[in-house]
């Protein structure tokens, strides 16, 4: 290495030094420390007593803590796929040449600019039992069933029954996918015109030039909104959380994993079995990210491969 | 190249001064105090006008001496906050907490004890209504100071009595005759759905653990957790009656109907339910929601047989010194103050609640603007007044049991289902907890003995 290149190499570590320090600050020091803690008993207050692979032990035989592992995994396996496609769909539509499309753009990605708190807050509302939108717009067609059929159907209410709460929490997550809409949008103006242009030549129709030419163009958005989708739905926190005023909702229906991470941190005072949960929500997230890269490999294309 | 050496080294003398800026501001927030005198950083909880209320108690103290100065601040979610600022080495002087949660402080060696400072300044169990000492004693030591305390009473309406055949200066004696002013009170529309109930434990439902007290039973005996105690078993099975009497979804629909707590659509203000369980304050809920013409009385809950009239829950706000405060003694200094007679009462009396010292002045009960404030207090001075179980998990058995309650109402699992599984976790819990107490005891009692 030459005296040049050593004082090049010097003044770009220096540049990216506030980089540097902050993930080593802010994201390698809290993993690293996330095990310590994970591997002892620690309250914050306290000091940690290590206590071998305990806090572990007790997850696994933890009823709750299985519960909201089914949960996420439920919310996760709806709200993700159904996520992808109304996206996509969307995407699609709001593509089309038509007058007014730049109005139904802001339309669709307006929510997603609402913060999670006021989200929650708004669907609380629209979800309630007795005085809820969605429920008065079940009602009528409802009530005319049971008029005809002789049956006392009446609809749900929503966060109060375990059976519908979790689909009360699916549906306002779809309510707010504005956000991967608009990466989506960006990724199909790129496809080029001419391919859809042969395409037409050839006889292709809608479906077919979706199928052949759009998907596997836009696949790298749609795996890198597949993997913020993943990590995403795994971390549901916030409109659970307002949504059940800090609770867990009616049988736990509504405890997800980073709830009752927060839950032994801040309310349980277990900050090491806390750890641990996260560790294992860290993993899991890993495991299918990876697995996830491993299945679509085939099936995502870069244009610069 | 020298250019290239200069400008790194005008780079990193840049991000020094930037850092050392960063640090001179980020730690401590401190005010100077040009006038010599110590200042007292002072926490609590309140907000509106209890803060204001607070706030009055602490001007008068700035203003009645001039070695300490208090600066008071409304923290949210108080918990959080002062356990990370206690972490962090940076906590107040003084901090308001719930009664309850001193357990888990003092255990994990979060507050200062205060002894010794009380001895100094002749505080003893003789000022206080002994429950609200009791309160705030734990594992042989006095951790902090009762400020604003209550006890809960059953609350009704007098109107919807006299409209339902009842009479409206009479609340029901037992649980039995409760259930028989239920069955007159409650009322449905045309279509059939809920429309009025008499008493629903699920209103407002704040305190969803502790309903078996009225059946005889509690929650623990010192050495084991009884959640699934036959007592216990018993006040559930009387909140299973609910959804078996009035249907389960029509409950669930009925309470979706209901507004805030905190507003004029309150389910107890609008008349949709006859009674409540409330504390002293529901008069300054009834002063800003209520109809004008609202009507209502206070009484003792009534329980399931004559040995256990009179049971209530009494909880308390407590002013305690954090582990680490800059200035424990002026702290103290501050929080002896608010315990004396005058300051107290004021506080007390514009948050509606009553006095946990043992004297009142005379007139008290006149000036204070809830005229049922005689009831709440006796049931405090009761001997069957209690407090919940000094537990460091209390939060966790409290929200268990909510959801056995929630079992329970929705008819998802019977009683003695719902209160085995509370049982069984909540044991393992205890054991788990008691594990690691005899493990520090030792050495934090020592450490306990060395404060101040």
């Amino acid at each position: 290495m030459t005296r040049r290149e050593k004082e090049n190499l010097r003044t770009g570590l220096l540049f990216i030094s506030p980089w540097i320090a902050g993930f080593l600050l802010l994201s390698v020091y809290p993993l690293v420390a996330t095990l310590y803690y994970s591997l002892s008993d620690y309250s914050v207050l306290s000091p940690a007593v290590f206590v071998g692979l305990e806090n572990y032990r007790n997850l696994a035989t933890d009823p709750i803590f299985w519960k909201s592992v089914y949960n996420t995994f439920f919310f996760a396996a709806f709200a993700l796929p159904l996520g992808l496609l109304v996206s996509l769909t969307l995407a699609v539509l709001l593509n089309f040449d038509l007058p007014g499309r730049g109005i139904f753009r802001t339309v669709f990605f307006l929510p997603s600019l609402m913060p999670m708190v006021c989200l929650a807050v708004l669907w609380q509302w629209m979800l309630n039992g007795d005085l809820g939108l969605i429920n008065n717009v079940l009602r009528p067609p409802l009530d005319a069933v049971n008029a005809l059929f002789g049956t006392n159907l009446t609809p749900p209410n929503w966060l109060q029954e375990p059976v519908y709460a979790k689909w009360g929490i699916i549906f306002t997550a779809l309510w707010g996918v504005g956000q991967a809409v608009v990466i989506y949008l960006a990724g199909l103006q790129d496809v080029p015109r001419h391919l859809y242009e042969s395409a037409e030549i050839d006889g292709a129709n809608f479906w077919k030039k979706t199928w052949h030419i759009t998907l596997p163009m836009i696949s790298p958005v749609i795996y890198f909104n597949l993997i913020m989708g993943l990590i995403g739905s795994f971390q549901v926190f916030a409109v659970p959380y307002v949504m059940t005023e800090g609770g867990d909702g009616p049988e736990r229906s509504l405890l997800f994993m980073a709830t009752y991470l927060y839950q032994n941190a801040f309310d349980y005072w277990s900050m090491g079995y806390a750890c641990a949960i996260g560790l294992v929500l860290f993993l899991v997230i890993l495991g299918l990210t990876l697995l996830a890269t491993g299945l679509s490999a085939r099936h995502v294309h870069y244009e610069g491969n | 190249m020298p250019r290239s050496s200069c400008n790194t080294k005008r780079l990193a003398r840049l991000c020094g001064a930037a850092l050392a800026a960063l640090l001179a501001t980020g730690c401590d927030g401190r005010p100077n105090n040009p006038d010599g005198r110590v200042v007292v950083r002072y926490w609590d909880k309140w907000s509106g006008s209890e803060a204001k209320a607070m706030q009055e108690v602490v001007d008068d103290f700035n203003a009645g001496q001039d070695r300490i100065r208090v600066e008071y601040s409304s923290v949210s979610q108080i918990n959080r906050k002062l356990m990370l600022a206690i972490g962090g080495g940076n906590p107040p002087d003084v901090a308001g907490l719930f009664g309850n949660t001193l357990a888990v402080y003092a255990e994990n060696n979060a507050l200062t004890p205060l002894d010794k400072l009380a001895a100094e300044n002749g505080v003893s169990r003789d000022d206080y209504i002994g429950v609200f000492w009791d309160i705030c004693n734990h594992r042989g030591r006095l951790w902090g100071l009762p400020s604003a305390p209550a006890s809960l009473a059953l609350v009704w309406n007098k109107k919807l009595f006299r409209e339902a055949g009842l009479d409206p200066d009479r609340p029901p004696q037992s649980i039995a005759e409760l259930e028989e002013y239920n069955d007159k009170l409650a009322s449905r529309d045309e279509n059939g759905r809920l429309v009025g109930a008499g008493l629903l434990p699920s209103e407002p439902g704040w305190w969803p653990a502790i309903w078996g007290w009225w059946f005889g039973g509690d929650l623990w005996d010192g050495e084991r957790i009884t959640a699934d105690s036959p007592e216990n078993i018993a006040a559930m099975e009387w909140i299973a009656s609910y959804p078996e009497r009035f249907g389960a979804r029509d409950l669930l629909s009925f309470r979706d109907g209901f507004g805030n707590f905190a507003s004029p659509q309150n389910a107890f203000f609008t008349g949709r339910v006859a009674m409540v369980l409330q504390g002293p304050w529901i008069q300054n809920f009834i002063r800003d929601f209520a109809p004008p013409d609202f009507e209502w009385g206070a009484a003792p809950f009534p329980s399931s047989g004559p040995d256990d009239e009179g049971v209530t829950l009494v909880e308390t706000d407590v002013l305690v010194i954090p582990a680490g405060a800059k200035h424990p003694r002026e702290a103290f200094d501050f929080i002896r103050y608010v315990n004396t007679q005058g300051p107290m009462e004021k506080l007390c009396i514009a948050q509606c609640k009553f006095s946990p010292l043992k004297e009142h002045s005379p007139d008290f009960l006149q000036r204070h603007p809830n005229p049922q404030i005689g009831t709440f207090l006796e049931l405090a001075k009761s001997s069957h007044a209690r407090f919940v179980p000094p537990l460091t998990f209390w939060v966790m058995y409290e929200n268990d049991m909510k959801q056995a309650f929630g079992k329970v109402w929705t008819g998802a699992a019977s009683p003695r289902e719902a209160l085995a599984e509370v049982q069984s976790r909540l044991q393992a819990e205890f054991e788990r907890r008691r594990a690691r107490w005899d493990r520090v005891a030792a050495a934090l009692q020592e450490g306990w003995n060395k404060q101040p």
